[in-house]
């Protein structure tokens, strides 16, 4: 075990991985000799060499259609974008290609090596372009796997199992926590499993789920309603595509009442599909309405981002009216 | 840190580009007869013999393929028709194991690797026996092992996958390269600009072969690009560029060669642009009259690619009027018995629409699986195409599988 803070462990999985495979490549803008704008592929170039670890030209459609091309020819490549903000000229290779490759090709060709890591969320006073969560755009996407670690030991376990998927995977890492999540990591490979949620406390009076670094604001309003005597269970969801469904109807079957809250605007984000599984699911069991606590249906804002993020108070809040109603 | 060594000046030039005027490479008369100065490529008569009869291959494929698509036996269909030396000649000149990347429009390339009628008709009726499993539209081929890249409709996307895809069979150092086609329209896509730029910065062994058709769907080269073609753009990016008669099969040929030799074994992508015209309507779905007159059409019929390298063949003593005859005969008769057999198969197992997506098919999407089953069930008349599926059934089906 050492202390990391979650860019060490990002930094300290993609040394792992590539170590233990040659076919393993890291490349993206700045990613070369300056290790990426946030330093998670520090020293990599360094130890691997220009040839595994590199710069690309500014062109997140070229470095994403680059990278399905790599994949499909058996490497294992981990593309950086250097802001969710900035994966949008990407869509289309990641929506019609990426995601469709194996399907389209019968499986005679597959991009499942292919991990597209990209700093996701809000707080950091980066206004409309450096503060998105566009997790959702992706979830409505079959073929993706998106994945969102909420602190150093799950950002390493999640990304090593990302990589070595057989399927292309989204991992979207709240750079709000870059440096403010420390935490004791594993100095060895270990993989924590996709597509599954954990429950990190249990609870019998509501299920608050959330995913990255909305776990933290959660963390908080959920003392807080402990102190008034609600008992929470909390989820991590961790993989947004594919989500799981049991986890989270299991614990809702037992509380009867369920918070979400993420950063991505309210309208079509994915609380929305959960909130309509679990109501499929639990019908007969809800005590409250599903409650969604999300950013609001505008464009990121600067000054007044602590107004449009769902910050504990919303949370704590949401969890007092669920348990009121 | 600018790389650019320039000279300083000081008083406000600007060039437009035209010092940069691009040649057109061309050794093959329409007579069969080579151009003074020029030296064919010594391909030897087998080879030559198996470029020509992929073309005549395509043409015949094409021909039939597209009278079924008129007769309502297809939904879809889109010719190589007036293109085949440029996509046959450039595929000969790689090694058979170099990864093709191909746009839609270059099913002679496969013809060539020896892709069978069989193989191609499974793919256009949606079948069984369809490698892609009847998910894609009519022509969206693809083959493993003929490192044929499975065909994608948004266009553009295979070019940066291409110079991805070449990065790795550099690293993998084993001599292969990549070849990508697209047509002059798709050139204007930013996956193009990406691709190049790339591929130049990072030294990767691929080759960006542009079919200049003339036309994408209706819209002309002129309303495309106010450039001398597509060709002048790799100065922009320091690759090495040729321009090709595209109807011009030794000239296709010879240009590829050589551009593969520098891709491998100096790592120097090559952009080739070859001038070609389409003769065939885009696609099944379209109606050249509405845009481009007979007269035109009629100019470049006069420079069919087929013609002229029979002519050349003849020339040689290789090819003679009743092979031609013999060649022909065979092709559509295979062609219309195959696509009999082809058109009696059954759909796709049910089970085709879940599998592929993941690698393991998840939770959630088994249960909208089971969920369907039990709808067909109960409305078998509604879906003829899955009724009788043993996963409805509950019956074993029997399966045929080749390798892919």
């Amino acid at each position: 075990m050492a202390k990391m803070n979650m860019l060490q462990a990002i930094n300290n999985a993609l040394d792992t991985a590539m170590a233990a495979n040659e076919r393993v490549l890291c490349f993206g803008e700045d990613v070369g000799i300056f290790g990426g704008v946030f330093r998670a592929t520090s020293n990599l170039q360094q130890k691997y060499g220009k040839t595994r670890c590199f710069n690309t030209p500014l062109v997140e459609q070229g470095i994403i259609g680059f990278a399905n091309g790599l994949a499909a020819q058996g490497s294992v490549p981990v593309a950086e974008i250097q802001f969710a903000d900035y994966i949008f000229p990407a869509f289309d290779q990641i929506v019609n290609e990426t995601a469709k490759f194996r399907y389209r090709s019968g499986n005679l060709f597959d991009v499942g090596g292919l991990t597209i890591r990209a700093p996701y969320g809000g707080g950091i006073a980066g206004g409309l372009y450096h503060s998105q969560s566009p997790e959702a755009y992706f979830a409505h996407t079959p073929g993706l796997k998106v994945v969102v670690p909420r602190n150093p030991h799950q950002a390493k376990g999640l990304l090593l199992a990302a990589i070595h998927d057989p399927d292309p995977v989204l991992f979207f890492e709240p750079k709000r926590l870059y440096r403010a999540s420390v935490g004791e990591v594993p100095e060895e490979a270990y993989q924590l499993p996709l597509g599954e949620a954990e429950v990190l406390k249990e609870g019998t009076d509501v299920t608050i789920l959330g995913w990255g670094a909305q776990m933290e604001v959660i963390e908080h309003a959920v003392e807080m309603a402990e102190k008034d005597g609600i008992s929470c269970e909390v989820i991590d969801l961790r993989s947004i595509l594919p989500w799981d469904v049991d986890t989270v109807a299991e614990s809702v079957l037992k509380t009867g009442r369920l918070v979400i809250t993420h950063e991505a605007p309210l309208t079509g984000g994915f609380a929305g599909e959960i909130a309509a599984t679990i109501q499929e699911r639990c019908f007969l069991y809800l005590e409250s309405p599903i409650a969604r606590v999300a950013g609001m249906d505008t464009p990121f804002p600067l000054v007044l981002e602590k107004e449009h993020l769902p910050n504990l108070l919303k949370v704590y809040e949401a969890i007092c009216d669920s348990v009121e109603f | 840190m600018t790389t650019t060594k320039s000279k300083t000046v000081h008083s406000p030039i600007f060039t437009d580009g035209a010092e940069f005027r691009i040649s057109t490479f061309k050794l093959l008369k329409q007579d069969g007869s080579l151009y003074k100065g020029g030296k064919a490529p010594d391909l030897g008569k087998e080879k030559a013999l198996r470029i020509y009869r992929a073309m005549v291959t395509t043409r015949i494929l094409d021909e039939r393929m597209l009278a079924a698509q008129r007769q309502g036996r297809l939904s879809f269909y889109m010719q190589c028709t007036g293109e085949e030396a440029a996509v046959i000649g450039s595929a000969a000149a790689l090694g058979d194991s170099d990864m093709i990347m191909a746009q839609y429009r270059e099913q002679g390339a496969l013809a060539y690797r020896g892709f069978t009628i069989d193989e191609f008709m499974n793919q256009l009726f949606g079948n069984n026996k369809d490698y892609g499993k009847g998910r894609q539209m009519p022509v969206h081929y693809g083959s493993k092992k003929l490192h044929y890249m499975t065909i994608s409709s948004p266009l553009a996307t295979q070019i940066p996958q291409a110079t991805g895809y070449a990065y790795g069979q550099k690293l993998a150092g084993e001599g292969h390269c990549t070849l990508t086609y697209f047509g002059e329209g798709a050139a204007s896509e930013g996956d193009f600009h990406a691709a190049l730029n790339m591929a130049a910065v990072h030294r990767v062994p691929v080759i960006f072969f542009c079919r200049n058709n003339g036309y994408a769907i209706s819209t002309p080269a002129s309303e495309q690009f106010a450039a001398d073609g597509i060709a002048p753009r790799a100065y922009g990016y320091k690759m090495d560029v040729i321009r090709v008669d595209g109807n011009d099969v030794l000239a296709v040929y010879q240009a590829t060669e050589k551009a593969r030799r520098l891709a491998v074994e100096e790592n120097r992508p090559v952009l080739i642009e070859a001038m070609t015209y389409r003769l065939a309507a885009h696609s099944s779905s379209d109606d050249p009259s509405g845009y481009r007159s007979k007269d035109e059409e009629a100019i470049w019929r006069e420079k069919d690619p087929i013609l002229r390298t029979q002519h050349w063949l003849k020339s040689h003593g290789w090819w003679s009027d009743s092979e031609e005859k013999e060649l022909q005969e065979r092709l559509r008769r295979e062609v219309l018995e195959t696509m009999k057999q082809a058109q009696k198969r059954p759909a796709p197992a049910l089970e085709t629409l879940i599998t592929d997506v993941y690698k393991e098919v998840p939770p959630a999407l088994n249960a909208q699986f089971e969920k369907l089953k039990a709808h067909i069930r109960r409305h078998p008349d509604a879906y003829p195409k899955s009724a009788n599926d043993p996963a409805i059934t509950g019956k074993p089906a029997s399966t045929q599988k080749g390798e892919a």
